[in-house]
């Protein structure tokens, strides 16, 4: 007699985002040699590393916005095929705007700093065609809100926020058209801790509620082991260390590594 | 050969004042951009004798168009007998003996300053208005690199955030003239300082209209049955200015783009901004002959 177990069955799950081998240099300077990354839906991938270890100019690859000398990059979504380094300037526009969101260290970088913030969230769907102004205002409300953003602010320029405000709407405007990946470039540094607290809260709200997938970088390894999943440690344009953050926070192999964790303790 | 066989003869003055060689650029940009409705193309802007923003493109064209079967008649603000309109009337006529006209029907060639007539243009008039700045993204985007990039993108997010900012701090889109129509689904144009009123009257008409800026150096088209829509929200209608109940306190005629004139007593008074149609309605009234044609507003209101 077989006795037939019950065993669940394993799904096998695609990632969502597969980087192989992106190297970009500016002149003699190498800012990234063969960075490879794959990431997973719902995922969250902490990049951290010292200032000019390429972390940045790794997310601005995987935002399109740099287009590195070697490398490919595929995002597993419907209509997107390919290696997205390859896509056309309108090709890639579109693409950030529908289905990337960023939030940027600088707030200047990412907002209209003189437009209302509601008018900052507005535009990503602008650009992706929405025309109808009362649906406007609803779906910029409720980017706002849940960026936990106080509504009867909302039609205040960003010059006038503080720069939590100013990071919350940054926020809002990158998950108005609830992107697939959202990336995170140093979204807390230049706020003093109670606020970078509170931006931190939204941030892993939003991921628990809505399971966005995240690749954050910052060279605050707190920030890192408090929303991240995965860790990757990035020096001189490399990747010298990569796992579970736990397993990276406690038990760090690279002595790269073992010297950033000891220099946070 | 002789030096003399390879050289032109000598010519006292260029036909219509611009030299063969400018005219035929001018022609070919046209053409181009006719072929594509409200892109902006760059042009050789000549020096002609007058001021640069005083209607030197508009003067350019009408020039590279004018010859002597031709009828023309020139408005600024509406009016024909402005210093400015009279001067290039003036000019357009001695440089080629070309006719003038004031009357709407009978021109051939109509160069404008800010406003469309309100008497219909037909499929054999050509109306030239004069565009002090032609770019629409200027306004979002200071960098003429990066809005040439956003016209090849038909990236126009910007300008319907303009339009949104708007309506959240004033309750209502305020842009008076100069209003961003999208010409033939594809192009954000400015369709010249003409106000929000005139602005209907480009969509499929028959006319062809060149928009020229002088200064800037740039010219576009609407050729003749070609789709111009001001960008408008789906929800918030485009409204035109709220003329359409005001009366021509000299010629009596009313529902059409007024000239408000503000009195000692703190009142107004309103004047029809298309002075030839006021000058045809008062002589209508006094029985002397006059044609008033069929008008794009019929008491206030758009006809189709």
């Amino acid at each position: 007699m077989t006795l037939t177990l019950d065993t669940p069955q394993l799904v096998k799950t695609q990632p969502l985002l597969v980087a192989r081998n992106v190297s970009k240099s500016y002149g003699a300077v190498h800012a990234l040699r063969d960075v490879s990354a794959v990431v997973y839906p719902g995922e969250v991938l902490g990049i951290v590393g010292e200032s000019g270890s390429g972390k940045s100019t790794f997310l601005r690859c995987l935002n399109l916005e740099e287009t590195p000398d070697s490398g490919s990059y595929t995002l597993d979504l419907p209509d997107v095929q390919g290696n997205l380094f390859d896509l056309d300037r309108y090709a890639r526009r579109m693409l950030c705007a529908t289905r990337i969101g960023i939030v940027y260290q600088n707030p200047h970088l990412g907002l209209l700093m003189h437009h209302s913030s509601s008018g900052n969230v507005a535009e990503r769907l602008l650009v992706a065609g929405e025309r109808r102004f009362a649906v406007l205002r609803d779906k910029a409300s409720a980017a706002l809100d849940a960026s936990e953003f106080p509504l009867d602010r909302m039609d205040a320029p960003p010059v006038e926020l503080s720069g939590g405000m100013q990071q919350r709407v940054q926020l809002a405007k990158a998950i108005a058209l609830e992107p697939a990946l959202l990336l995170l470039d140093e979204p807390t540094t230049g706020l003093d801790v109670s606020v970078q607290a509170l931006v931190l809260d939204t941030l892993k709200r939003l991921q628990q509620d809505r399971r966005i997938t995240m690749v954050i970088v910052s060279h605050d390894l707190g920030v890192i082991r408090t929303l991240s999943d995965r860790v990757m440690v990035m020096r001189r344009g490399q990747v010298v260390e990569t796992g579970l953050a736990d397993q990276v926070f406690q038990d760090p192999q690279h002595a790269y590594t073992q010297q950033l964790v000891h220099a946070k303790l | 050969m002789t030096l003399k066989s390879l050289t032109r003869a000598w010519e006292p003055m260029s036909y219509g004042f611009l030299d063969g060689s400018a005219k035929r650029e001018i022609r070919r940009k046209m053409l181009k951009a006719i072929a594509v409705p409200g892109c902006q193309i760059p042009y050789a802007s000549r020096e002609v004798p007058m001021a640069r923003g005083w209607g030197t493109g508009g003067l350019q064209i009408s020039c590279t168009l004018i010859h002597p079967a031709m009828r023309i008649k020139v408005i600024d603000q509406g009016a024909d007998d402005s210093v400015n309109a009279a001067s290039i009337r003036n000019f357009l006529a001695r440089v080629s003996g070309a006719p003038v006209t004031m009357d709407t029907l009978q021109a051939d060639l109509i160069q404008s300053r800010h406003r469309i007539p309100e008497e219909r243009l037909r499929a054999d008039q050509i109306l030239v208005l004069q565009v002090p700045n032609p770019e629409p993204l200027r306004s979002v985007q200071p960098n003429m690199s990066i809005a040439r990039q956003m016209h090849a993108d038909a990236d126009y997010g910007r300008m319907w955030l303009q339009l949104y900012e708007q309506i959240v701090r004033s309750g209502r889109v305020m842009q008076g003239a100069s209003y961003p129509s999208l010409v033939n689904g594809r192009f954000v144009m400015t369709p010249s300082p003409i106000p929000r009123w005139d602005v209907p009257k480009l969509n499929m008409a028959q006319h062809l209209t060149i928009l020229s800026a002088g200064r800037e150096k740039r010219l576009y088209a609407v050729p003749p049955f070609t789709r111009v829509a001001p960008l408008v929200f789906d929800d918030v209608p485009y409204r035109v200015e709220d003329h359409g109940h005001l009366t021509c306190q000299r010629s009596g005629a009313a529902g059409y783009f007024m000239n408000e004139i503000p009195q000692a007593d703190g009142t107004s008074t309103f004047e029809v901004s298309d002075s030839e149609l006021g000058v045809k309605t008062i002589r209508k009234a006094e029985g002397a002959p006059a044609h008033i044609g069929r008008t794009w507003y019929e008491n206030g209101r758009l006809v189709q």
